[in-house]
């Protein structure tokens, strides 16, 4: 799909360990992500990528709370190379 | 879709985390916080720290008391969860146990601003190579929010229903400010999770705060002003922002202290020993069975971890005995300790004292099983002669042990020591002559370190003569009991 390979970033989100804070909707400088309406086994509205637009920046995976529930991906180009890893992030990546 | 090809993962869990949280049944990848609780961000970047330091596997992290009681549960590393406000005295334990480790006292502001108010200003005092990180969400929240010494002025908390004053809380405690008045942190920050700016503001701070210990720099300390929605009965989003636009108002943001540049590696302390020795290093482990232990042979005790108990009346010179040997062994390039066991009585009745001469440094002062007890009368030799250990030696003053004295399996001097001192001159260097047996007995000790110590404790010519005769009549003695046996 040619719209999400230009999008420098993707976005998963894990329904089962979100708990619908909020703040990676608030932090998302493009605004790319949204509460679901439907709410999870669990009771909450959670967070999902809206699909398109995601720079990778990666700042919503810095403000969640919870450990693993949202995993940031970035595109591999031929210029970028490697992506930057996990641990570039508290120093550079935001 | 060509997501898995085209992309690939940046973000994700930290390896610090552990894969599944056990501590309840359910939705074991998920903390037991609050949604939007700054816990958990702090948790996210504390374990980012550990990951991208490669430390996870020497970090010990001290759990305090508060809603992040169960950190322990989070992350995959060494864990210690610590009584109330005693996170940061626990870190200094295991700091100074492990130099190795990388220690993290995690705690909040009750935890660390209320009752563990002591421990976090002597450790930073101390400049105790650890991190701590300081959680700041101005409440006791775990307990339903109650004041804290953190909570701002005219905040309401179930203790201060009308607002914190002045007149009765006092005002916001600013434990960074306070710990920065002392010389000896390396690193003091406050940061905030008020928005995408601080909290990557926060994340650099951690990350040097626990790299400036892997350097080995020195205290480090970062307060993290911190939202909690629901005491503060606030939505997630609100929450965080107070945190920047109010409550930074009180707490401003920055760096207090960074000698990070100036800093030098502080000294690696000694590692403790380990626990199988410390029975021993205290004493009291039971004497330990000497199989070949036989009047017939007498060995020696080793001169290189000697333990004495020297016991008798006030007078007797008992103190001056021990310090004698002390400061011998001390001239000699030994580890000493000398302890006066100083009862009320220390004008009459008994006084004794513990004395040991070690190659290793002393660990414990305290003599509970010696290898020499120097006994200078009976009630004495009744006390302790049960706690000489089995191949050990009974110096006795007296003409013989009585026969109801448990000395069993310990070699035995028992000469009228006082009587052959006031043959010599005076009735008062029987200590010394003791001494000279009991020198005899350590071996090894060379003849002017005894002079040396001589010279420093006894001034008047008169004693030092008569000393020298009696102690050189006591190593005779023992030479005529134990002809052959020494050398
Ligand atoms: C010795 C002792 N006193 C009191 C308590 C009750 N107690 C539990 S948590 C807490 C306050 C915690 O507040 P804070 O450190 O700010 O952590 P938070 O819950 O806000 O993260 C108190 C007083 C206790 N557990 N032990
Ligand atoms: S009560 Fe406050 S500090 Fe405790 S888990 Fe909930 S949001 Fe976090």
């Amino acid at each position: 799909m040619d719209a999400l390979k230009r999008d420098r970033g993707h976005l998963r989100v894990n329904a089962e360990e979100c708990k619908g804070c909020g703040l990676c909707i608030e932090a998302c400088p493009p605004k790319v992500i949204r509460l679901t309406e439907r709410i999870n086994h669990y009771g909450y509205r959670t967070a999902e990528y809206t699909g398109a637009g995601c720079t990778g920046c990666g700042i919503c995976f810095q403000v969640c709370p919870e450990p693993g529930a949202i995993t940031v991906l970035r595109l591999v180009t031929p210029r970028s190379g490697v992506p930057r890893r996990n641990h570039t992030a508290t120093t550079g990546a935001i | 879709m060509s997501e898995e090809t085209e992309y690939e993962i940046a973000l994700s869990r930290p390896k610090a985390f552990y894969s599944a949280f056990e501590r309840k049944e359910e939705l074991q990848h998920q903390t037991h916080y609050c949604p939007g609780c700054g816990h958990g961000i702090v948790h996210k970047m504390l374990a980012q720290a550990i990951d991208s330091l490669e430390i996870q596997n020497r970090t010990v992290l001290i759990s305090p008391v508060g809603c992040s009681v169960f950190a322990y549960y989070y992350f995959d590393v060494g864990n210690i969860q610590a009584a109330h406000g005693r996170a940061s005295a626990v870190a200094t334990a295991v700091k100074r146990t492990r130099p190795d480790s990388i220690v993290i006292s995690y705690q909040g502001d009750g935890d660390l601003a209320a009752i563990g108010s002591a421990e976090i200003l002597h450790a930073a005092n101390r400049g105790e190579n650890i991190t701590v990180i300081f959680v700041n969400n101005t409440i006791y929240s775990m307990t339903g929010g109650q004041v804290a010494p953190t909570t701002l002025l005219g905040q309401v908390s179930t203790t201060t229903p009308k607002g914190r004053q002045a007149g009765n809380e006092g005002y916001p405690l600013h434990v960074s400010e306070l710990l920065a008045t002392l010389q000896a942190p390396v690193y003091i920050e406050r940061v905030g999770l008020g928005d995408n700016r601080q909290i990557a503001q926060a994340a650099r701070a951690v990350r040097r705060a626990v790299e400036n210990q892997a350097r080995g720099l020195g205290f480090s300390f970062v307060e993290i002003l911190s939202p909690c929605p629901t005491i503060w009965k606030m939505s997630p989003v609100e929450a965080q922002h107070w945190v920047r636009d109010v409550m930074e108002k009180t707490f401003p943001l920055g760096v207090l202290r960074d000698l990070i540049a100036q800093a030098e590696p502080r000294p690696v302390p000694r590692p403790a020993p380990s626990l199988d020795e410390i029975p021993r290093i205290l004493g009291v482990a039971p004497p330990a069975p000497a199989a070949s232990a036989e009047r017939s042979s007498p060995k020696p005790a080793s001169p290189l971890d000697l333990q004495v108990r020297v016991a008798g009346f006030g007078g007797q010179g008992v103190l001056l005995l021990g310090e004698m040997l002390a400061e011998a062994g001390l001239d000699a390039g030994l580890e000493v300790s000398w302890l006066p066991s100083y009862g009320p009585e220390m004008r009459s009745g008994t006084s004794n004292c513990h004395v040991r001469l070690a190659q290793e440094p002393v660990d414990s002062p305290l003599v509970a099983h010696p290898d020499v007890l120097v006994a200078m009368n009976e009630p004495s030799l009744i006390k302790f002669a049960a706690t000489v250990r089995r191949g050990g030696w009974i110096v006795y003053n007296g003409e013989a042990v009585p026969a109801e004295c448990p000395a069993e399996g310990v070699h035995i001097l028992a000469r009228p020591f006082t009587h052959i001192a006031d043959e010599l001159g005076d009735a008062r260097a029987a200590n010394m002559l003791m001494l000279g047996a009991l020198l005899e007995i350590a071996g090894s000790l060379p003849q002017a370190s005894v002079d040396a110590a001589l010279m420093r404790l006894v001034k008047s010519p008169r004693w030092l003569e008569l000393d020298e005769r009696a102690m050189t009549r006591g190593r005779e003695l023992f030479q005529e009991a134990f002809e052959g046996v020494r050398r």
